[in-house]
């Protein structure tokens, strides 16, 4: 029987796994070094705000993993051995593939500052960081002070974690405002005012410098690029993530800053297989970054990837982009691509609106020439992915988008519908443009 | 280094203190209990009418201001900060003391109700007693230990509204069905009956009657006293007796198959109204595991299998033989619930095969051909109707499944198992709805896509224990009998996938193995 060991169970991982088993008979085994069982990692904040416990952002009972005969090693892959198809284990041992999946997922990206080593400087992307959270900021007695560097998905969930046990927290924002390089400006800046208001001290156009330690080696403070020194027991560092391929760079498989696939998600090596934020696309697939480091896009590769290795070769060919995430009280979906003034198109204009009660907006980009829409950002409104999805397809244009807008609602009955509000702003715009 | 005792579990040790105000709230909210304590210990209050509006009135005001303190001062969103680090959200210390307390209350209340002060022939005592001036007020008469627990019972349900109303002041589907579950407690389950008892005179007389407690869940509805009562009660007598046997047959079947059994469940019933109110703290300690699901499907069936064979032989039992006397004889009866019963049960074979389980083909199959059974063996060699008396039958029913169930174990053990103990394992009026909300219905949780990131806070936050987040994270709909529509997870869902909606009951239950998001060529692959 072929013999398929992925390395790391994250969503990637896993969902190739559970794809694997039910198009096939296939002995599966499932390596990771951080824990027992997949867990959702966008769910860690909740464990240390107390909302759930850690079995419950387990998506999968114990038993399932033996019902369905996933077998579950924990171990450190220290090299690959490709010649003789042998992954070697870092406290010994070995375990033989015929294919292998490598789904290593991120680790926390820094940028060399002085100082990183410090007891309190710390990432929140595995579940070791989590129990170094929680460790290092406990409550506000221990940890008064905290500080975030680099304003992104990580560093608002971060901020949010630590209000909830009453630590100030300083973010330092190389953008003007909050997530500017990804947001388009208004967003950015709503964001921003709703982070404020959460009692962050949320610092745009703010640099670190360096980090300063107590003989202790704990963190005591840290200075800006402006030459301020913030004291914190705390750094969390969130300028992003890496593919985590270090245990690589021994082995024969070609990497860049990921795993260098094609488009059926195989390495340069035969039977080796990169997927989720560890692989890196040779070709970029349209506005996409070769390196996507997001959720959906581990679980899509995952379900493209297990056809392919079940003997129905399929690419990986991801449709429109889609994402989304909470910023303390405010949920945000975006479909299509709607792009920060530092990356807009050349041909992209943007339609924005927003809500008095500045916890809700629209922004709406579309090809200024043509008119068609090309995406949407939506704060505060639920909308719905299988629409815009159509709509996407069929390449409908702004006018159509915006006349149908309440088809895409999704919010819960009886909520306050804004619809009329949004095309009579958008008329208006268009009577005196 | 501080001395801090550090907890190296992952739930360390946040604040989780209350608020000043807070504090004085629950001083205030506590002395109002205790002086319905030192009632309970026969303390004769001078002046009964005011020292019970000084006692309930701060045990309201407390609650209020806490829910005040707690609340007002915050952003609008989920409030669900440190719920697992708190000893009463968490099955702690002070989970235990409560579940213990409300426990004692309950059987206390149900089988030593002169402990609270109830004297059959004379004037109350006690705690009874200080009801006495509210119970005079309402009904005219002096109150019993089922006035005292309306009451209390009611309070629970407006005070802890109040509070559910300031933690969800953002959701206008919760707000809304809270106004509700108020509005329908306070008038329906207590100021009508209650009023209602004051048109009672020696020659005119009602039962008892919640209009919205519709039977199997009022068991009691049909048994021989109440329709005795509504018959001799003239037009309005027959005319509530008519409603009560439509609620059933009419009335839910319309209202469930347009919007799920949500209308009722967490809209207007009592039991789900305490659930939903003073029960919300304790939402999230429903067992979410499979085998919990397994355990409920055959435990609320069974009761549901119960309560008919109760009512079948309560009502039989007091029929009569001869058909020239009235219409509705022994026989007539007997005939037609068991054809019913086989209409409905092949009504589901023939039009629902596939969606039943194997658990549900063979418990649908077994009961029925013993329903079936025992009445042929009634008819057949003459044996008492389903082997045991009418009366012992009702007895038992009452005991184990009317007290100990729905108020011991259903309410008790709140701080223990959760809110909707009794709602999920037991109601048999939840398991008609919710049967019919399986099979015929237009309401499902919708999923949106492919935005699911199996974070888990719909499954944790769902008080009936449904694994929301399988079928989320899978893209499919959520269909399930046990769902009473509170829209809890749609609420906690941090990327907005869930919606509860009643839409056409064509792909009410899609199963999108393959998520949008995904090149559509690889969704044709795989259903093909």
């Amino acid at each position: 029987m072929e013999h398929i060991v992925i390395i790391g169970n994250g969503i990637a991982g896993i969902t190739a796994a559970r794809h694997i088993r039910k198009l096939s008979d296939k002995k599966i085994t499932i390596i990771s070094a951080e824990t027992d069982h997949f867990f959702s990692r966008t769910a860690l904040m909740y464990v240390y705000m107390g909302h759930m416990r850690w079995r419950d952002i387990e998506p999968y009972e114990p038993w399932f993993w033996e019902k369905n005969r996933l077998e579950l090693k924990k171990a450190f892959v220290e090299t690959v051995d490709t010649a003789n198809k042998t992954l070697h284990f870092k406290d010994g041992g070995t375990i033989d593939y015929d294919k292998l999946i490598i789904a290593t997922g991120s680790v926390t990206n820094t940028f060399g500052w002085e100082g990183l080593k410090l007891n309190g400087v710390q990432g929140l992307v595995t579940k070791q960081d989590l129990e170094t959270l929680e460790k290092n900021a406990p409550n506000n007695k221990e940890c008064p002070r905290a500080v975030i560097i680099g304003g992104g998905l990580i560093g608002v969930e971060m901020a949010e974690m630590l209000r909830t046990r009453n630590i100030e927290v300083t973010m330092l924002v190389r953008e003007d405002a909050f997530w500017a390089g990804v947001l388009p400006k208004p967003d950015a800046e709503m964001i921003s005012r709703h982070i404020l208001s959460h009692g962050v001290d949320l610092r745009p156009n703010t640099e670190l410098e360096k980090i300063l330690g107590d003989d202790k080696g704990n963190v005591k403070a840290i200075i800006t690029k402006d030459g301020e020194e913030i004291p914190c027991c705390v750094v969390g560092i969130t300028t992003g993530v890496k593919p985590q391929i270090s245990f690589l760079k021994n082995s024969e498989i070609e990497t860049d800053k990921g795993i260098l696939v094609n488009r059926m998600l195989e390495t340069n090596i035969k039977n080796v297989y990169a997927i989720g934020d560890c692989a890196q696309q040779r070709e970029p697939i349209g506005n996409r970054p070769s390196v996507e480091a997001v959720w959906y896009t581990g679980r899509i590769m995952g379900e493209a990837l297990a056809q392919t290795i079940c003997e129905k070769p399929f690419e990986y060919n991801p449709g429109n982009w889609f994402n989304s995430a909470k910023f303390f009280d405010i949920e945000y979906q975006t479909y299509g691509w709607v792009f920060s003034e530092s990356r807009k198109k050349d041909y992209e204009a943007q339609f924005h609106w927003k809500c008095n009660s500045d916890l809700r907006c629209v922004t709406i980009s579309y090809n200024k020439n043509t008119n068609e829409f090309l995406g949407i950002n939506t704060f505060g409104i639920r909308m719905r992915h299988e629409v815009f999805d159509k709509w996407l397809n069929e390449k409908r244009s702004l006018e159509y988008v915006i006349q149908n807008l309440k088809q895409a609602n999704f919010d819960p009955e009886f909520y306050k519908k804004y619809e009329k509000e949004i095309q009579s702003k958008f008329l208006n715009q268009t009577v005196n443009a | 280094m501080s001395n801090f005792q550090r907890n190296m579990s992952l739930t360390g040790e946040p604040p989780k203190t209350i608020n000043t105000q807070q504090k004085i709230a629950s001083a205030i909210g506590l002395i109002g209990l205790a002086l319905l304590f030192l009632a309970l210990f026969n303390l004769d209050f001078p002046n009964k009418t005011l020292w019970l509006s000084v006692s309930l009135g701060m045990i309201a005001a407390g609650t209020i201001w806490f829910s005040i303190a707690a609340y007002a001062n915050k952003h609008e969103g989920i409030k669900n900060d440190g719920i697992y680090f708190k000893s009463l959200t968490s099955r702690g210390f002070w989970a235990w003391i409560l579940g213990i307390l409300l426990t004692l209350f309950y059987m206390v209340l149900y089988w030593f109700p002169q402990y609270l002060g109830l004297v059959q022939d004379g004037d109350n005592k006690g705690l009874v007693a200080l009801f006495d001036p509210l119970s005079k007020l309402l009904n005219g008469g002096p109150a019993s230990q089922w006035f005292l627990y309306g009451t209390l019972y009611t309070m629970a349900i407006l005070a802890f509204g109040v509070k559910f109303l300031l933690k969800y002041r953002n959701n206008n589907y919760e707000k809304l069905r809270t106004f509700s579950v108020m509005f329908f407690q306070l008038g329906f389950a207590f100021l009508i009956p209650e009023l209602m008892l004051r048109l009672n005179s020696a020659s005119f007389s009602l039962p008892y009657y919640d209009l919205k407690n519709i039977w199997p869940l009022n068991y009691y509805n049909f048994e021989q006293y109440r329709v005795d009562e509504f018959v001799s009660a003239g037009d309005i007598g027959l005319g509530l007796l008519i409603f009560g046997i439509a609620s059933i047959f009419i009335i839910t079947p319309i209202l469930t198959y347009k919007y799920g059994k949500r209308w009722y469940c967490s809209w207007v019933c009592g039991c789900g109204g305490l659930a939903e109110t003073a029960g919300d703290p304790f939402r999230h300690l429903s067992d979410k595991r499979q085998v919990a699901w397994k355990v409920e499907r055959w435990v609320i069936h069974s009761v549901l299998v119960f309560v008919v064979l109760m009512t079948t032989a309560v009502v039989h039992s007091y029929l009569g033989d001869d058909s020239s006397k009235y219409w509705l004889t022994k026989d007539v009866f007997l005939i037609s619930v068991a054809s019913l019963l086989t209409l409905v049960f092949l009504g589901v074979w023939i039009f629902k095969r596939e969606e039943l389980q194997k658990d549900a083909r063979i418990g649908s199959i077994a009961y029925f051909v013993i329903i079936i059974a025992l009445i042929a063996l009634h008819f057949t060699t003459g044996k008492t109707l389903f082997l045991f008396d009418a009366e012992i039958l009702r007895q038992s029913y009452g005991f184990l499944i009317g007290a100990i169930f729905s108020g011991v174990i259903g309410v008790g053990f709140y701080p223990i198992f959760g809110s909707r103990v009794w709602c999920r394992f037991g109601c048999p009026m939840a398991a008609i709805l919710g049967f019919q909300q399986r099979l015929f219905s237009k309401f499902r949780i919708t999923t949106n896509g492919g935005q699911c990131i199996s974070c888990g806070n719909c499954s944790t936050y769902c008080e009936m224990g449904i694994d929301v987040r399988a079928y989320a994270q899978k893209g499919e709909n959520i269909v399930r009998s046990s769902c009473v529509g509170c829209g809890i997870c749609a609420a906690v869902c941090p990327r907005g996938v869930l919606n509860l909606e009643n839409g056409p009951l064509e792909k009410r239950i899609n199963s999108n193995e393959i998520l949008l998001g995904n090149d559509v060529d690889l969704m044709n692959y795989v259903n093909k």
